[in-house]
């Protein structure tokens, strides 16, 4: 294997030749629909880098995806593929906002106990996809998917109960502001703090045109714990070794069984606490009746797979997807191209990504082609 | 390398095929005269297979020339081989199991009346034809799931003769068949080349080599090395040229020295997937500092005895006890605690997590035990320090591998890893499934003096084994299953092969 080919087989590097892969094919598309390329692409990009404010919105807008690809990456890494996270984050959502609604505590109790309440929530939403699969040997890519249905309906249900349904809406009434994990967002907003603000004006982008809240350093934190988990402790040696091969970790004496239950509970623990992260962190602060997925749990999924289930890859590939969305606004209202087609170019790279194995290949099929007529 | 000429029926001359920088053939040339059976003898990675894929179009060769009876070829895929007459029986037997064994030898090349149907009739009469004039006898009415491995292998060399094979390759034709099938696949061999056809054989094993063949070459890493006479030579001899330096072929050991009963299994019954009972009321005992050699055909309840005693299975009836106290039926963690290590029949599915390093799989059992983590946080170092001590112990090449991935590792290698892990487990039974399976001579002189070495330190160990040579070799104790049962137990030294060999096919001993 030459140099080249090994600098090309590096995960990172494979992943960014994917990434500029899918902006070359995007550009191609964009022209077939009509539009001018590079222009749309800028304005892409301008959406993003042009102002710390869009840079704030795109780490406020990846930091569930983030989380919820570091979920699906620690069932990814155990052998399991939880397509369930999309149900354990609308479940999470809607434990987060019943406390939330519920409880009013001192705010150092409060958003402990509401984090918590979302996190229980999924994980027992996502653990019970491992029993099944566990004790019955059902699939969980199928019990998942039955369950995100019954998550949405049950989402919907508490949203509808009286005791929560804010009159002439479609949503629930917010969480109790003890609960907000927003920075300062009580201070920004009076005269002595807006004023302190305006004297910067990066300051005044991040903190106060945007909702910034703490949900990225969480995410950050929780990445390098469950690679701390995942790769240096006993717990995490087990579950990775029935991830690889649960026939020979069964035979060394591993209980796979329990080791499925506790990674689907982890798993889903993680797509909770994202959710109540989203739920303390964002306006509106409630749920409202879905009437279908918002595709969190789904996108959550694709981060994972752009960051080949590296739990810290998790936040640039996070970081990336984000920003994909968030800078698509930008590139609807600069050239006028349809949403729909951002979700193309979206989709393209997450198929380049899942294509990278093949780069390397191609490579060195090429570079053999060309010893050839040098002989 | 011998001229072209038109008395050989194949000749290959400077083969060599590359992998990316890897050569896995280089300048390699073979010789095969018609009616003559030519063994092509090597140790495993040394390049045989490849050869004869080239020879047989699933490989193309980087640089070299093919000849079949003088004629150049250029043999871009099977199809192009087989219309040159050559023949393939891979070690895996390539047949449809819910097909006739007609069906089979027409599949893909069937005799068909007018309008594309097929004539099952004509086909029929050749194949008979073909059965008749070499003696193959096989049923062509039959199912191939209901025959014997021996007789699968010889629809597989029917269906090289039918599509008009003048040279057959036979890759490890022997390592699924008793010594009684050996002996009629000797035969129909002979047939064969007294027809004028040629045959080569691909194989490790040198007793064979001396019993069939006529001619012997000798690969070693992709190399040529010599063609001999075989009769010439001596078995040490070719094992000396095969490896390139001299083994020991005979087991060297002192006679053992029993103590008392370690491992028992009283009345064993368990089950297999389709609830049938594959291993009946099975009893053996195994002391303290002997080893008890299994010997059997694959298929006799060997699998679910394994799995059974590991609690991979459960046990329908029976006990197993482990210094008196019952493991049957509880969990593999029990078993291991129990003092009993397993070395596993498969090892990339049971044995080894492939993906893991070396250094991981070193702790496979023991991860959660002092010094190899702490607190529930593994000590990198410590395992690293245990897998160096291993890697030496046991000549694990290449040396460094312990952060490498062990599905790098060749095979005898992993082999090595499981066995250094097992034995530092320091269990009082051992068992090891098949533990030479795959492995070149050198390796498999490293198990078994491996094996009698814990045997003289007052180990309890019990082979399992399809290889016959291997059980008789290395036992103190022989016990012979089939059909699930122990059909009888010899002291080492007391009974021939062939009895056993009769024993295993279900026949009773000594009438």
């Amino acid at each position: 294997m030459n140099k080249a080919e090994y600098i090309l087989r590096k995960p990172f590097v494979k992943t960014l030749i994917a990434i500029v892969l899918g902006f070359l094919v995007a550009g191609i598309i964009l022209v077939i629909a009509g539009y001018p390329p590079i222009e749309s692409l800028k304005a892409l990009f301008d959406g993003v880098f042009s102002s710390s404010k869009h840079l704030s919105n795109v780490i406020i807008k990846s930091t569930p995806l983030i989380m919820i690809g570091i979920g699906v990456a620690f069932a990814f890494k155990t052998g399991l593929f939880n397509i369930g996270a999309e149900g354990q984050f609308i479940i999470g959502c809607a434990a987060a906002v019943v406390v939330g609604i519920e409880c009013d505590f001192h705010p150092v109790i409060q958003i402990p106990l509401v984090l918590l309440a979302g996190a229980v929530a999924g994980g027992l939403y996502g653990g019970f996809i491992g029993l099944l699969k566990a004790r019955f040997g059902i699939h969980e890519v199928l019990t998942s998917i039955m369950m995100n249905w019954i998550a949405l309906y049950f989402s919907n249900w508490v949203c509808n109960l009286d005791r929560y349904h804010k009159p002439d809406t479609l949503g629930t009434y917010t969480v109790n502001k003890s609960g907000y994990t927003k920075v300062l967002s009580e201070w920004k907003m009076t005269s002595e703090g807006k004023e302190t603000l305006l004297e910067s004006e990066f300051l005044t982008n991040t903190l106060l045109k945007t909702d910034v809240n703490i949900g990225i350093i969480v995410a950050i934190i929780l990445a390098a714990i469950v690679s701390f988990l995942l790769f240096r402790t006993a717990k995490g040696y087990e579950l990775r070794a029935v991830g690889f091969n649960k026939f020979a970790a069964e035979f060394a004496g591993i209980n796979v069984n329990k080791n499925i239950l506790h990674s689907m509970l982890i798993s889903g623990a993680i797509c909770g606490l994202a959710a109540a992260l989203y739920i303390t962190g964002n306006s509106p602060h409630s749920i409202a009746t879905l009437s279908a997925f918002e595709n969190y749990g789904f996108n959550g999924l694709s981060v994972c797979l752009i960051a080949a289930s590296s739990p810290i890859g998790c936040i640039f590939a996070g970081l990336l997807f984000g920003g994909l969305i968030y800078g698509g606004q930008s590139m609807q209202y600069a050239v006028g191209a349809p949403s729909e087609l951002i979700n193309i170019v979206i989709g393209i790279i997450v198929f380049f990504v899942a294509l990278t194995h093949v780069i390397p290949i191609l490579f060195a099929k090429f570079s053999k082609g060309g010893k050839k007529h040098d002989k | 390398m011998a001229n072209v000429s038109s008395e050989y029926a194949v000749q290959m001359h400077g083969i060599t095929k590359r992998f990316g920088s890897f050569y896995a053939l280089e300048n390699m040339d073979l010789d095969v005269k018609r009616g003559t059976i030519h063994s092509l003898l090597g140790e495993n990675g040394a390049g045989k297979s490849t050869l004869m894929n080239v020879l047989y179009g699933l490989y193309q060769a980087d640089e070299g020339e093919i000849f079949v009876n003088g004629k150049k070829v250029d043999i871009k895929n099977p199809n192009v081989a087989i219309a040159n007459g050559i023949g393939m029986v891979h070690q895996h037997f390539m047949l449809v199991d819910d097909f006739t064994v007609t069906q089979n030898i027409i599949l893909g090349n069937e005799t068909t009346s007018g309008l594309g149907v097929v004539d099952m009739k004509k086909a029929r009469q050749q194949i008979l034809e073909i059965v008749e004039k070499y003696g193959l006898e096989v049923d062509p009415d039959a199912r191939v799931s209901d025959i014997s491995v021996g007789m699968q292998q010889r629809v597989e060399i029917l269906k090289t003769l039918y599509r008009g094979a003048e040279l057959l390759i036979l890759d490890e034709p022997t390592a699924v068949l008793t010594p009684q099938e050996i002996e009629e696949l000797l035969t129909i061999m002979r047939n064969l080349i007294n027809d004028g056809k040629a045959i080569i054989i691909i194989t490790h094993k040198l007793k064979e080599i001396k019993a069939s063949s006529d001619t012997c070459t000798i690969i070693r890493r992709g190399k040529y090395i010599d063609t001999i006479g075989v009769e010439h030579v001596t078995e040490n001899e070719l094992a000396t040229l095969m490896v390139g330096h001299e083994v020991k072929l005979v087991v060297d050991k002192e006679p053992a020295k029993p103590g008392e009963v370690v491992f028992e299994i009283k009345n064993l019954i368990v089950k297999d997937d389709r609830k049938l009972d594959v291993v009946k009321d099975f009893n053996l005992q195994v002391r303290k500092g002997e080893i008890v050699g299994i010997a059997g055909i694959d298929g006799n309840g060997q699998k679910e005895l394994m799995e059974a005693i590991n609690c991979l299975r459960p046990a329908a009836g029976g006990e197993i006890l482990v210094n008196g106290k019952p493991i049957a039926n509880t969990t593999p963690r029990k078993v291991i605690d129990n003092g009993v290590s397993t070395i596993p029949e498969d090892r990339h599915k049971r044995g080894l997590v492939l993906d893991y390093t070396v250094n991981e799989n070193a702790v496979l059992e023991r991860y959660r035990e002092a010094p190899f983590s702490k607190n529930g946080i593994l000590n990198r170092k410590e395992i690293e320090n245990f897998t160096k001590e291993l890697i030496e112990e046991f000549d694990v090449r290449p040396d460094d591998c312990g952060p490498k991935r062990a599905a790098g590792l060749s095979g005898g290698n992993q082999q090595k890893v499981i066995i250094g892990r097992e034995i530092a487990m320091d269990p009082d039974v051992l068992i090891a499934v098949q533990p030479t399976r795959g492995l070149d001579v050198g390796a498999i002189e490293t198990v078994h003096k491996t094996l009698i070495r814990e045997r003289d330190k007052g180990k309890a160990v019990l082979l399992i084994s399809f290889e016959l040579d291997e059980v008789m070799d290395v036992s103190d104790t022989i016990a012979v299953i089939y059909d699930g049962h122990i059909q009888d137990v010899f002291k080492q030294g007391t009974v021939d092969e062939s009895t056993i060999g009769l024993l295993m096919a279900g026949g009773k001993g000594n009438e």
